[in-house]
């Protein structure tokens, strides 16, 4: 009886604190970035506060050089906030709170492995895997990178190196690479750039179907507002450089949404609404 | 040109350059005892080979016993310097100083502390190759793209995770082409350490057979010596090509 009173004498303003923080997958919390020191320093993001909920689907979107990389590198502590905090999982800098899957904007793959052994390292170093690499990598994870190549169309390229693909293939590379260990966390960085419009939304679908299934925290930066549209449940717009988030705006269609969405009215109404935005701010 | 054409060419030039000497030779008649001709020397070498072939292994396992180990303490200093950007900055004046000292100078030093023999030969063999090789690794490591570290840092991965994953084979080919000139110059600093201080190897059968006046033996040793380092030079070369050919990205161009 003494022990389930206990928690009662806790005030509840810091009980509520507590618990909104391990509510949360990511917090920012005044973080800025600065870049060098004195004259030649690089103001690369002013102070910026953004927290985002677990399971949440969150676009990034705002002119060139605004900072969206830097927020990425932020949260996959890449990056130590010149100011600021930045908690990802309840833990301060730490990569090992939450299984993370980042693509990063230039695709880096490993020149010297093929495009499966590429997309099969993060099976090798992320626990629960790593345990079972030795074993498995000829046999249940091979089939798994295989699975996934074939979902972005690159079942024929398993044994080429990065030098023997296009641009847009290296990304569709880049992206299985985020996806193969299966994180509760996923930054990704312009992951469509280099691609056609038509591959571009046959992967914005397949994108979609693996958040439903898994629901995983995205974080998503891209110029394209009609992906963040139909991909997110929240868009946030950065100022340009020094960037900090200028609106931050739920999106509450339902999901699964369908592909045919980004040409009705309504959509194309709110996809406009935010380009006059970023139309705005850029001035 | 294509690759056989090349092939023939350079077979007919080496073809040529002997036959050049032979003639010579002959026309000028140059004496046996100044300048053998390739025949003579051929001739001396068939006939001579089972005494040459115990001196062709003993500078043979100096030469790789040295090399060997040059490796491995070349491996590992390379790994530390290039690893540590303060160890870089602190290690690399000393090891370009260590490395403009001409190495003959330390073959009379290695005498005087462990006499003549195979001792000296090996040591030598192991100090000359291990700068090329400290350099290209602490090179190779130190030019690797931070992009290529970020994406195991963002795994979570260990720093001994990202060497053995991202720098060490980063570093392969920068080691691989310090290799093949590293196991020529162990073979240099063998042969030199036996001319000055031993009664074995392909060096001293050459310094005895100067002093005895057997030219075409002496001449015999040389080409003996040539081919031990081309076939050093070519085994690497061979392992290089097969572990490194993501560096050159060599894919053929189907013509139809
Ligand atoms: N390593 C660095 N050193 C100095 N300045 C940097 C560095 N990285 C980024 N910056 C600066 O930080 C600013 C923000 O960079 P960031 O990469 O986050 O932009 P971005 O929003 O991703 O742009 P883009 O949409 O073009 O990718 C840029 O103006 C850039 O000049
Ligand atoms: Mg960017």
């Amino acid at each position: 009886m003494q022990m389930s009173a206990a928690p009662s004498t806790v005030p509840p303003a810091q009980a509520s604190t507590a618990q909104a923080s391990a509510a949360r997958a990511v917090e920012l919390d005044r973080a800025s970035v600065v870049f060098g020191r004195g004259a030649g320093a690089v103001t690369a993001l002013a102070p910026t506060t953004l927290r985002i909920g677990h399971g949440a689907f969150v676009a990034l979107v705002g002119p060139s050089g605004c900072g969206k990389s830097t927020i990425l590198k932020l949260v996959s502590s890449l990056l130590r906030p010149s100011d600021g905090s930045v908690v990802v999982g309840g833990r301060e800098a730490s990569v090992r709170a939450l299984r993370i899957g980042m693509a990063f904007q230039n695709p880096t793959l490993l020149p010297w492995l093929t495009i499966e052994r590429n997309v099969m390292l993060p099976l090798k170093i992320v626990p629960p895997f790593r345990h079972d690499f030795r074993r498995e990598r000829t046999r249940a994870f091979r089939d798994r990178v295989h699975a996934l190549l074939a979902r972005v169309g690159l079942q024929d390229f398993a044994g080429h190196y990065p030098w023997q693909l296009s641009g847009g293939m290296l990304q569709r590379a880049n992206l299985c690479r985020a996806l193969i260990h299966e994180p509760d966390l996923l930054l990704l960085d312009e992951p469509f750039g280099a691609l056609d419009q038509f591959t571009r939304e046959e992967l914005w679908q397949d994108l979609q179907a693996l958040y439903l299934e898994r629901r995983p925290t995205v974080l998503l930066v891209t110029h394209d507002l009609r992906e963040a549209g139909y991909l997110a449940t929240r868009i946030c717009v950065m100022s340009p450089r020094p960037g900090r988030i200028i609106s931050d705006r739920p999106i509450d269609l339902p999901q699964p949404r369908d592909i045919d969405l980004i040409y009705r009215p309504d959509f194309v109404e709110m996809t406009q609404s935010l380009r006059e935005l970023i139309a705005q701010v850029r001035k | 040109m294509s690759n056989l054409r090349i092939r023939i060419c350079s077979a007919a030039l080496i073809f040529g350059f002997f036959a050049m000497w032979e003639v010579l030779c002959l026309w000028l008649q140059v004496s046996d005892l100044l300048l053998p001709r390739p025949t003579e020397i051929a001739a001396t070498l068939w006939t001579r080979f089972p005494v040459l072939w115990p001196h062709i292994l003993q500078t043979l396992y100096s030469t790789l016993t040295g090399f060997g180990l040059g490796v491995i303490i070349g491996v590992t200093l390379g790994v530390l310097i290039g690893t540590s950007r303060l160890a870089y900055g602190v290690a690399y004046p000393l090891l370009v100083g260590f490395s403009s000292i001409p190495k003959v100078a330390v073959v009379p030093i290695f005498v005087l502390w462990f006499g003549s023999g195979t001792t000296p030969a090996i040591l030598t063999a192991m100090v000359i190759c291990v700068f090329p090789i400290v350099v290209n690794i602490a090179t190779g490591l130190a030019t690797t793209e931070p992009e290529l570290e970020d994406v195991l840092k963002t795994l979570g991965a260990s720093r001994s995770e990202i060497l053995w994953n991202v720098g060490l084979p980063r570093a392969m080919p920068y080691f691989f082409a310090s290799l093949k000139v590293a196991v020529t110059l162990s073979f240099v600093g063998a042969v030199l350490s036996e001319t000055v201080a031993s009664n074995r190897g392909i060096g001293n059968v050459m310094m005895t057979a100067s002093s005895n006046f057997q030219t075409s033996l002496l001449f015999a040793g040389l080409f003996v010596l040539a081919a031990m380092g081309v076939a050093l030079y070519a085994v690497f070369s061979f392992l290089e090509a097969r572990v490194t050919g993501w560096a050159t990205r060599k894919t053929d161009i189907a013509v139809t």
